[in-house]
């Protein structure tokens, strides 16, 4: 009897939810919408159901299901969800003091999934964020990928899993001032610098040969190295490293070892990309810059100029932005490329870099980074033009769930700030309105 | 260095036009605007102002002035008075953020009034420079908001090779601050915003009696806070939380003093309190960032001091890190997309900072007799992707970078 009106009370439950079950298509009408791939429609629709985009275009040109819910969105601008390829929201804390290096120290071990950092980049368009741990270190350990999905209970409600089922993540490694502390097992200078990581990286070199070597025999195979496992995963092209590097020799030094070492890697910051853009293009690698309004602030970003951006489109090089937040908002992303069209970039490549740049720089362009069929229903649906400084966002929408609405008080005030803004978020059960356990 | 420039030169054809046009100056000189935001009455469609011996000559409709024969002319698609940053650091505070650049703070004593900002300031910090090519003219900067009362400021035009050339008022005000962010630990005072109220109360009382003997020895502390006392210069009380606010404005109410509020994040906890007072405000940096103190600050402070009535102005603030400086034209722009008109956001960093610097006759609108300090642009002044494409000061083309 007792587990009959369970049940009962739960089909009760879930039948207030209409949005949890979501079988029934979405169509959001007569927006302008910024596909990202593909030409911008003036009056479109996008069609969403289960989490993915099912169908995108002209009004003219797109059927909608009968059954579709029908969201009028007249007026406003849509476009897929901010990737944000450098942010430490969530609170990570990565490698500690006893060393330069730590591959093994893994930052799905520390973020908070209720920290209100996470609100914050919802409320500014962020779908998909690289949580990174610091850059003190010349490795500071691994990242996580993360869909900045409504309501996470513990970290596993934020991961994104590869074809294999492993969750995803890069590595976070620097360069530069940052780590040269001088004290302990830290590195002096930038050659002392160069010099540990390369060392690390032989003696993965020499781990790698030597699990080949051992094939099935496990006598032979060597103990299990969690810094190593990590690096040899890096060497094989499986983690990417995510680098942060401002000075133009400092890049050139991440050019050198990728050279040598062969593996992934995203360079991150950038600040004198402007001078070294032919090499960075030459090397194909990928650049994620930031947007500062004024330079120095520490010795590696004095010459930090609003114009990289633009150097690098003009020589053809991938370019993606970051919110490194907190060093900037994350409910300000857009500006990061607002400021880029400011130093030159066009208006194209400044959405694409907001976007599906960087989709490719976490692997995973074939699931987001533009408004196409098939891809998850991650999108923003904006007050106008994305790069305007009077446009808003107005809502977030992670996998075709609504997680961020300006029109409710509570993400309101996650959005412009004020009493209570940045208070973490408490626990909460979907549909009820108040919270349990708290007193807020 | 060299690609920046050969960058910026593609960047459109707007920029060499106006590039060509700007390195032509002189003493007399037009500037044309096809809008003029005077702050004076309403923006002037296709606008000049006349400009002669460093001050505005004349401004009006292009319908209504003549310009002489012998006046070059400049052109720009808005035409803004020079900006300026009510409170800023730079100058004192440089771009390296290395221990020589950083003369912002001296942390051997919590109570240092007679630290002078014109002995700290370096009129050829990069900072500087920088944000006169985004069209800041005037800055009021000085001794930072991190100690009970880290010195004075001053207020500087964002040109001249040294400090005379660059001052306009050599004692603002006092910088004060009240709550963490002038706390001291380690057994040091002020340990607890009870201990810092104490203390201040303490200075003012002593400062009050000072010189009331006579052959009593000069004290340079003393004598600043004597001025604070006969309320010749404003006490600048940095307090973000609602207690603090509240704090700085018991405090002037006891000795009578005039104060300038500064920061204030919990305004909207205590606004009816700060509107009596009478007292203006310059308040935080409308993207500064929530935390300690200023946990609660928001993007909406400034329009809702607006609604109140109270007269304020924005302010790039102290930045310890990156950016090692905020530019007043962005954080009123963000104001201007967050329930301030854009005419109020533009009074906010213009002629409502020159009334808080008690500098409105002479500065923060193009009027005619007022210094000829000017900002132009090739679009909206707040739009992210607009440039400032010059700026003006005392009559001289002092920027022609596009920014």
């Amino acid at each position: 009897m007792k587990k009959y009106l369970l049940s009962i009370f739960i089909l009760l439950f879930l039948s207030l939810c209409p949005a949890m079950g979501q079988t029934r298509p979405t169509a959001f009408v007569g927006a302008r919408i910024i596909p990202i791939i593909g030409e911008p429609v003036e009056n479109g629709v996008l069609i969403i159901q289960n989490g993915k985009i099912t169908a995108v275009g002209d009004s003219s040109a797109v059927q909608i299901p009968a059954n579709a819910e029908r969201i009028d969105v007249s007026g406003k601008v849509i476009m897929p969800g901010l990737v944000d390829t450098h942010s430490h929201i969530g609170e990570p804390a990565g490698a500690d003091g006893s060393g330069p290096i730590q591959p093994d120290v893994r930052i799905l071990d520390s973020v908070n999934p209720r920290a209100a950092g996470i609100q914050r980049a919802q409320s500014g368009g962020i779908t998909t964020a690289n949580v990174m741990p610091g850059s003190g270190h010349l490795d500071s350990g691994q990242t996580l990928y993360l869909k900045l999905r409504d309501d996470a209970n513990t970290i596993d409600d934020l991961l994104i899993y590869d074809s294999d089922g492993k969750y995803m993540g890069g590595i976070k490694f620097a360069n530069g001032t940052n780590s040269l502390r001088g004290t302990g097992k830290f590195p002096g200078t930038r050659a002392k610098s160069a010099a540990l990581v390369r060392e690390q990286f032989i003696k993965a070199q020499e781990y790698r040969e030597k699990v080949r070597k051992a094939g099935d025999d496990k006598d032979k195979m060597p103990p299990r190295d969690l810094a190593m496992e990590a690096l040899v995963e890096v060497l094989d092209g499986k983690r990417t490293i995510h680098f942060h590097t401002h000075r133009h020799d400092d890049i050139l030094t991440v050019l050198r070892l990728k050279k040598e070492f062969g593996f992934k890697v995203v360079l991150h910051h950038v600040s004198e990309g402007w001078k070294v853009a032919e090499e960075i293009a030459a090397a194909g690698v990928p650049s994620s810059i930031i947007m500062i309004e004024a330079p120095g602030g520490k010795l590696e970003a004095v010459d930090l100029s609003l114009t990289t951006g633009a150097a690098l489109e003009k020589v053809g090089a991938l370019v993606g932005f970051h919110t490194d937040d907190y060093i900037t908002d994350s409910r300000l992303f857009l500006r990061s490329a607002a400021l880029g069209v400011r130093g030159g970039m066009s208006r194209e490549k400044a959405l694409y870099g907001m976007t599906m740049a960087g989709a490719m720089m976490l692997d995973l362009d074939k699931r987001i980074g533009s408004l196409t069929t098939g891809k998850d229903a991650d999108f923003i649906v904006l007050s106008g033009d994305p790069l305007s400084v009077y446009t808003h966002v107005l809502q977030t929408y992670v996998e075709g769930r609504k997680v961020f609405d300006r029109s409710d008080p509570k993400d309101y005030l996650i959005a412009v700030g004020g009493f209570g803004a940045t208070t973490d978020r408490q626990i909460h059960i979907d549909c009820f309105d108040g919270d349990l356990g708290g007193d807020n | 260095m060299f690609k920046a420039k050969v960058l910026l030169r593609v960047l459109g054809s707007c920029f060499i036009i106006n590039c060509f046009l700007l390195t032509v100056f002189g003493q007399k000189t037009a500037v044309k605007g096809e809008t003029v935001w005077t702050m004076a009455g309403e923006p002037i469609t296709n606008g000049v102002v006349l400009v002669k011996d460093g001050k505005i000559e004349a401004v009006g409709p292009a319908a209504q002035i003549q310009i002489p024969a012998d006046y070059q002319v400049v052109s720009a698609k808005v035409v803004t008075p020079g900006l300026i940053d009510a409170h800023s650091v730079i100058g004192l505070a440089g771009y390296l953020n290395q221990p020589h650049d950083q003369m912002q703070i001296e942390g051997s004593s919590p109570i240092q009034p007679e630290l002078r900002a014109i002995d700290a300031y370096n009129a050829r910090e990069k900072l500087v420079e920088w944000v006169r090519q985004f069209g800041v003219t005037t800055i009021h900067t000085g001794h930072a908001p991190a100690a009970l009362i880290s010195g004075q400021t001053m207020i500087a035009k964002t040109v001249g090779d040294n400090v005379d050339q660059a001052t306009v008022i050599q004692t603002a005000m006092i910088a004060a601050t009240l709550g963490s962010g002038a706390l001291e630990s380690g057994g040091k005072s002020p340990g607890t915003r009870g201990k810092q109220a104490a203390m201040l109360r303490a200075l003012l009382l002593k400062a009050q009696n000072y010189g009331k003997k006579e052959d009593s020895p000069r004290d340079l502390s003393l004598e600043m806070m004597k001025m604070v006392i006969d309320r010749k210069i404003p006490l600048l009380v940095t307090a973000e939380k609602a207690q603090d606010i509240m704090t700085a404005l018991r405090i002037a109410k006891e000795f009578n003093i005039r104060i300038v509020l500064d920061g204030v994040s919990e305004a909207p906890q205590v606004m009816e309190e700060i509107k009596a007072s009478g007292f203006p405000v310059i308040v935080h940096p409308t993207m500064a960032r929530a935390g300690g103190d200023r946990e609660s600050l928001s993007m909406e402070t400034a329009s809702k001091l607006k609604r109140a009535g109270i007269l304020f102005a924005l302010q790039s603030g102290y930045e310890t890190y990156v950016p090692k400086t905020r530019i007043v034209l962005f954080e009123a722009g963000v104001a201007a997309a967050n329930g301030l008109s854009r005419r109020d956001a533009l009074a906010s960093i213009t002629i409502d900072a020159a009334k808080i610097l008690g500098l409105d006759e002479r500065i923060g609108s193009i009027e005619k007799g007022k210094d000829a300090d000017l900002a132009m642009y090739d679009g909206d002044p707040f739009e992210y992707a607009t440039h400032c494409t010059g700026t003006m000061i005392g009559g001289k083309i002092v920027s022609q970078v596009l920014r």
